[in-house]
């Protein structure tokens, strides 16, 4: 069968992937495979994570109306490349007392866990690097490692601004690695397989022009907004930033870290963010999946990475919007409203499966999932009167 | 309502981000190099020296009292007196400045020295752009650095500039009379000084009447 101009668009790295290796003798084809996919990998996401930095502080500066950076190149768009040039051409300050090794180490450690779960992530139609069955499961078990490279990088600073930063991070991140988790269960209940290629694949079907995507479901949009939110404070972002926290413990855990080091650590928490945000359009917004039906003709790694974006920009929108959260607001969070929530979420994704199908399980579904959202939220803010503080011994 | 809140901040950002792009005057950066911002007249900087007519050397205003130099409170002038004299601002043979030095790594800006200077002879300058690629010899300013023309002076601050040529036009008439006076009750002395004092030199034409030390 000789594919169609439309399917060649789509398939055209995966084409030219196999043109190369081809060249080369067999026993090298598999690792040759690897490499090429991973050079693309790494190539294509630390290009992201220029683009967005400038996207973010260019959006940033317009929502508090001003212009951002508007220098280096067109538009200011060559910005990452003078501050990189910045950040190797620094000092590379290393605390005396610090643990040399283990300091040096957890920089490292950080970008190698975020670019480790982009293994697992289709980013287009045969565009996977590693087609695992439990796809998902590798996914969250590499991005555990973050919390370790995190406490590392906070522990061998020898600094109690580091070391503090570092604990809020830990507790944060594993207090909200949970709901993360539970969030995603709902997909994997409803699609019955760990394979993120298995997931994406079940959600590229039509309805007319509407797409089975799992977003269109009660379960689906509460799983999604779940997930993000978890997915915000575990990429250490606003409003849940309390781990950086420039205002009260300085930079927290890579205090001690200057140069490029630093900006590794930029990088791997980009990554992160990125990574997660991938994992949510393969479980949520149908992957690489085209939104109607006559969009298909649009490459998949387009619309893959165009979702991608869509929720870059709404991070940073969320950033530009929401005050940071205090430790006690995000731990009562955590555990007193997102952690009941997707409880209840796997609870209504589980009576979906049951219930026939119809207006009436919309309708309950969606009922299940309000009801408690309201008045875990009301309970919430129970006892919580806004009023002028008193200082007992400051005045 | 349930997270109305959030809701009605983000409609804000989102109204805050689009409408950097329509009207213009919600950005209130200055784009600097490019454009900058009219100076208002009170601004001041570091100190210069005045001098009058068109020659700095001659026409420099300063008499090397060495009161500024005293009253600097963090000591960044220095101040070396000639041993001749030259006319000054009012046409009175004075001491002139043989060196006069202001570190402007160590000034403060506190206009001091423009307040005690009884000469009108230093007043601050509004230049701002003055990084230099050398920290020590390119921050100490010499006389011929700091000397600038009175015409400056004007055009950087008008109204002052204004009152201190008022002051000085009838000092210079006060100092013209009694030249004449003098030169009245004694026809057989030397001639008069001249009040501007720019084409002559006082060292060859020794006047001690005039002479204040």
């Amino acid at each position: 069968m000789i594919p169609t101009p439309v399917q060649q668009a789509d398939q055209i790295f995966v084409t030219l992937q196999h043109r190369l290796v081809s060249y080369l003798p067999a026993a090298f084809q598999s690792v040759a495979d690897v490499i090429l996919s991973v050079i693309a990998i790494v190539l294509v996401f630390a290009l992201l994570f220029a683009v967005t930095t400038v996207l973010e502080r260019k959006g940033l500066g317009r929502i508090q109306n001003r212009y951002g950076p508007n220098r280096v190149g067109p538009a200011g768009f060559f910005q990452p490349l003078a501050d990189g040039v910045k950040s190797l051409t620094k000092e590379d300050l290393v605390p005396r007392t610090a643990d040399q090794m283990v300091h040096f180490m957890a920089p490292v450690l950080l970008v190698l866990a975020a670019f480790l779960a982009y293994a697992v992530l289709p980013v287009g139609r045969n565009m996977v690097l590693a087609n695992l069955n439990a796809g998902i499961l590798f996914f969250f078990a590499v991005g555990t490692l973050v919390e370790l490279a995190v406490f590392m990088a906070g522990w061998s600073s020898r600094n109690k601004y580091s070391l503090l930063g570092a604990m809020r991070a830990i507790a944060q991140m594993i207090s909200y690695e949970v709901p993360l988790v539970l969030a995603s269960i709902v997909v994997i209940m409803a699609a019955g397989s760990l394979s993120t290629v298995s997931i994406v694949d079940m959600q590229t079907g039509y309805s007319g022009i509407w797409p089975h995507w799992f977003l269109f479901t009660p379960w689906g949009i509460a799983g999604f907004i779940l997930f993000m939110i978890a997915a915000t404070a575990e990429s250490n972002r606003s409003p849940f930033d309390l781990p950086e926290g420039e205002s009260e413990i300085i930079a927290g855990y890579y205090i001690e870290y200057s140069g490029f080091k630093f900006a590794l650590f930029f990088l791997g928490e980009y990554l992160g963010m990125f990574a997660t945000s991938g994992l949510a359009i393969t479980l949520f917004l149908g992957g690489w999946a085209a939104p109607f039906s006559f969009l298909t003709w649009i490459p998949s790694y387009l619309w893959f990475f165009a979702k991608l974006l869509l929720l870059i920009v709404i991070f940073i929108w969320i950033r530009g919007t929401l005050p940071r959260l205090r430790m006690d607001q995000l731990m009562s969070f955590a555990w007193q409203f997102m952690l009941p929530m997707t409880l209840i979420n796997v609870f209504v994704a589980g009576v979906w499966h049951f219930m026939p199908a119809g207006v009436i399980r919309w309708g309950v579904c969606a009922l299940v999932l309000v009801v408690p959202a309201f008045l875990l939220s009301r309970g919430l803010k129970q006892g919580k009167k806004f009023a002028a503080r008193t200082y007992r011994f400051a005045e | 309502m349930f997270g109305e809140g959030i809701l009605k901040g983000l409609a804000e950002t989102a109204r805050n981000f689009l409408g950097s792009y329509v009207s213009k005057n919600r950005l209130t950066t200055v784009q600097y190099p490019e454009e900058r911002l009219p100076q208002i007249e009170a601004y001041r900087n570091f100190p210069f020296l005045v001098y009058d007519g068109d020659d700095w050397q001659q026409g420099l205003r300063c008499v090397s009292c060495f009161i500024c130099e005293k009253e600097c409170p963090p000591k960044c002038i220095i101040i070396e007196k000639s041993t001749d004299k030259k006319p000054d601002a009012v046409g009175k043979p004075q001491f002139y400045p043989k060196v006069f030095n202001i570190d402007v790594s160590v000034c403060m800006s506190c206009q001091i020295c423009v307040e005690v200077c009884p000469f009108d002879a230093i007043k601050m300058d509004t230049d701002y752009e003055l990084s230099t690629t050398n920290r020590f010899s390119a921050l100490l300013w010499d006389k011929h650095r700091l000397a600038k023309s009175n015409e400056h002076y004007h055009k950087i601050h008008p109204t002052e500039a204004a009152a201190v040529d008022a002051a000085l036009a009838t000092e210079r008439a006060k100092v013209a009379a009694k030249a004449k006076a003098a030169a009245e009750a004694k026809p057989a002395a030397a001639p008069a000084t001249n009040p501007n004092g720019a084409s002559t030199t006082a060292a060859d034409k020794p006047v001690p009447t005039a002479s204040e030390k």
